[in-house]
């Protein structure tokens, strides 16, 4: 658990040793109202843990984590929405903090790219069947040996 | 001495393997048939270099031999026998020794049970493989070689990162290299058909085999890994979109498309340089993956090495192989005219689609995983990106993938009608529907879940359509629809469990939907509760394992007021690397699992963190049902008296 703490080079150099044991959490740290808890967490979820690999803040049993829990608690204790502790957090620490990359140039190919993929797959499909259409490639008519054996096979599957 | 042993078998498999590499394909091209059966011999020569260098490392682990660097670092002489064995691959040069043992392994099953393939086309695949075993053979001997000493020699090794002490390391790698590798031969098959210029139904015939058996341990390893990251982080998570799972999701994906298109290849004769293109990118993915893991270009839990000279090496090799292949398809494709018309609406063009959808998810998941690399690159921005993108993003893609998995199979070959089929499906809408009221009524409005559960049993209720629409039932009387049922080919058998094991394992995620958690400090005597379940915290006390000390609590499960189970969930402190790890405690009935965790302790009182999950388990368990139809589907008769008669048998136009 100390691991976590360990300053963020240091724990990069560790990487061979995964996180370790999953935050369990401290209900002391917790918000009286489970209602803003549960909003709490589902905000959590969004954001990284800056000092770990790729983990939330909500997973992570870093120092920093939960720092960043304590924050976000607090934040909506203060009566901010959803969306205000996000631009809080994200004002603090840049786009990084988000695991939800925000919508910018930097991004946009990413967020597009299920509708791109798509697209140029449709695209592609089209361009090889206009032009297999062009070439046409129409099976040849069956000769009468195999004629005879095409009966023989459907009488065996019919069996 | 077993060192220098095991080095010199590694050095004799480089040669073996490069002569394997290069004899067959001279001997293919020349029409030298002494030459072109070499490939055989060369290919069982090299497994067994190959086998005994392993043989010789996983000695040395047992043995704790501390001359030995990768034993010092990786192995402890109190670790249990097991984890010295698995200890073998829970590291780089280890696990990468193990790569190549298993593409040795199939290359000599190639060798071996490609008794059907024509001699020179068998040459040719094998000599690709040589290739490859050559090009990771030469890796693991300039760059990590498990065999270096060091002298002198410490009293005992540092030991092994105790998450990976665990029964998880014993399986899930093995199977998830398998999976890996089987890309590894898909590409051979893909390669020697572009050296001959050939492609046609006997190739999809040759190589669904070989993609079947590749997906099917490639499904089982993510499969087997997801649960293992499930109980031991104990996050109570089952996939984590980490870019480590992604690269194993990605040849999957490929792979999936793979051995739907060879489908049409081998029964139509269509989309067949589209297949070749597809085996080319499986391996490529597959090799990202190997690259990913070791080269520590990515922010992950479980980089293995981060060695950029070993990460630059692997690059050169997947450019290589990737690129090779690539150039060599540039040059050949356009000269393999398509045929085997069919229209949009038919059984083929739902593979299409298959094809399509699988491809575009493949594509979002590698730009997620790599964009925090490409924004850096090209725009100078740090960004993260994690799963809340990829559940938004992957969801517009896998909403149709099963609106159409369920209808595709029942569709005709070459052209059909989509209302017909769909009319088909009224019972399985039906049953969705069913699952979607009863899911609502235990489980509240929770949209997303409630959708997938609908969704979940549609895909189960079409599989079972399907079986009983080929069957003829409601057609014919019910014995005879019986005995049809049973005498439908194994692969039509094994093609509806596959598609109703992705139900159930949706099933399984949309429980997850559902589940529940509570975090309680409590002290001996009180409880916490969810739903009918509830809690006791009894006690928590000291134990000790051969290589650890834990504090272990003891929960009684009450249900209903009434004691039902005993939970106990411990926090293990390893010593050796000084770490912490806490161990799950897991109660299942296979339909939904009772989870609890231990945290830390604080004035006489434990963090205890308990999870209600309905229906967890099926996500493995639907898992091993798509693995359990590509195996079933392994054992047709029609792919095991495959090849031998080349043409002939593609006429046949089987149903499938």
């Amino acid at each position: 658990m100390r691991r976590a703490a360990l300053p963020a080079a240091l724990a990069a150099a560790l990487l061979l040793a995964p996180p370790g044991a999953g935050a369990v959490g401290n209900p002391a740290d917790m918000l009286p109202d489970p209602a803003q808890e549960a909003r709490a967490r589902a905000i959590g979820r969004e954001l990284r843990c800056l000092v770990c690999q790729n983990e939330s803040i909500e997973d992570s049993n870093a120092d920093l984590a939960r720092d960043l829990r304590l924050l976000v608690r607090e934040r909506i204790r203060a009566g901010d929405s959803d969306a205000e502790v996000i631009a809080f957090l994200r004002a603090r620490y840049g786009d990084f903090v988000l695991l939800r990359p925000p919508f910018t140039a930097a991004t946009a190919a990413l967020w597009l790219s299920p509708a791109l993929a798509l697209a140029g797959g449709v695209l592609a499909i089209w361009l090889v069947r206009r032009r297999g259409g062009a070439a046409p490639a129409a099976p040849a008519p069956l000769s009468p040996e195999e004629q005879a054996r095409l009966a023989a096979l459907e009488g065996e599957a019919r069996r | 001495m077993i060192g220098e042993a095991g080095h010199f078998a590694l050095a004799l498999g480089f040669v073996l393997s490069l002569a394997l590499s290069v004899l067959p394909l001279w001997g293919a091209a020349r029409g030298d048939a002494a030459l072109t059966e070499a490939a055989r011999p060369l290919a069982h020569g090299a497994l067994l270099a190959v086998a005994s260098a392993f043989g010789f490392l996983v000695s040395a682990y047992v043995a704790n031999d501390t001359t030995v660097l990768s034993v010092v670092q990786n192995s402890h002489s109190l670790k249990p026998l097991l984890y010295k064995i698995t200890g073998v691959w829970g590291n780089h040069e280890g696990s990468m020794l193990l790569w190549v043992l298993i593409l040795a392994l199939c290359a000599a099953s190639v060798a071996a049970f490609g008794g059907n393939l024509p001699s020179a086309f068998r040459a040719r695949v094998l000599a690709v493989l040589g290739w490859v075993l050559a090009g990771f053979l030469a890796f693991i001997l300039l760059t990590s070689n498990p065999f270096e000493r060091v002298w002198p020699p410490p009293p005992d090794g540092q030991g092994l990162n105790p998450l990976l002490q665990d029964i998880g390391l014993a399986i899930h790698p093995p199977l998830l290299y398998v999976g890996y590798v089987g890309t590894a031969i898909t590409y051979a098959f893909a390669v020697a058909a572009l050296i001959e210029g050939r492609v046609d139904s006997a190739w999809g015939r040759w190589v669904r085999p070989w993609a079947v058996a590749s997906w099917s341990f490639l499904t089982l390893g993510i499969a087997v890994g997801s649960w293992w990251a499930y109980y031991e982080l104990g996050w109570g998570g089952f996939w984590f979109w980490d870019p480590v799972e992604n690269a194993s999701l990605l040849p999957w994906l490929a792979g999936t498309a793979l051995l739907h298109s060879a489908i049409v290849v081998e029964k139509r004769e269509a989309l067949k340089i589209w297949s070749v293109l597809l085996a080319l990118l499986a391996f490529g993915l597959s090799l990202l993956g190997t690259f990913l893991v070791r080269s520590g270009v990515l922010n992950s839990v479980h980089a293995f090495a981060n060695d950029p000279e070993r990460g630059v090496f692997i690059l050169g090799l997947l450019l290589f192989y990737v690129g090779g292949g690539f150039l060599l398809f540039a040059l050949r494709a356009p000269a393999m005219a398509p045929a085997g018309l069919f229209a949009p609406v038919s059984r083929e063009g739902a593979l299409v689609l298959n094809n399509l959808l699988m491809c575009s998810l493949a594509a979002v998941v590698f730009l997620g995983t790599l964009w925090p690399m490409f924004a850096d690159f090209l725009f100078g921005a740090t960004v993260s990106v994690g799963p809340p993108f990829f559940n938004t993003a992957t969801f517009p893609l896998v909403v149709p993938l099963f609106l159409a998995m369920a209808a595709g199979p029942l569709m005709p070959w070459k052209r059909a009608a989509l209302w017909p089929a769909i009319e088909r499906l009224w019972a399985a809408a039906l049953a969705g529907l069913a699952g979607f009221v009863v899911a609502l009524a235990i489980g509240g409005w929770n949209p997303l879940p409630l959708f997938g559960v609908a969704a979940a049993v549609w895909l189960i209720g079409a599989a079972a359509t399907d079986i009983a629409d080929r069957a003829g039932l409601g057609r014919t009387s019910l014995a005879n629809a019986w005995n049809r049922a049973k005498g439908l080919p194994r692969a039509a058998w094994g093609a509806a469990i596959a598609h109703a094991g992705v139900g159930v394992c949706l099933l399984g995620i949309s429980g997850m939907g559902f589940a529940s958690e509570r975090i309680a400090a409590l002290s001996p005597g009180q409880a916490v509760a969810i739903g009918a379940y509830e809690w006791r915290l009894e006690g928590v006390r000291d134990a000790a394992g051969p290589n650890w000390t834990s504090r272990r609590a003891t929960l009684t499960v009450l249900r209903h007021g009434q004691p039902y189970a005993v939970m106990e969930p411990e926090r293990r402190f390893f010593p050796i690397g000084r770490q912490t790890t806490t161990e799950a405690a897991i109660r299942t009935n296979l339909l939904r699992d009772l989870y609890a965790v231990m945290g830390e302790e604080e004035g006489g009182r434990a963090v205890i963190r308990v999870h209600y999950k309905p229906l967890a388990p099926l996500i493995w368990i639907g898992a091993i049902v798509m693995a359990l139809g590509g195996f079933l589907s392994l054992s047709d008769r029609r792919l095991r008296v495959a090849g031998g008669a080349r043409r002939r048998a593609a006429a046949a136009g089987a149903p499938a």
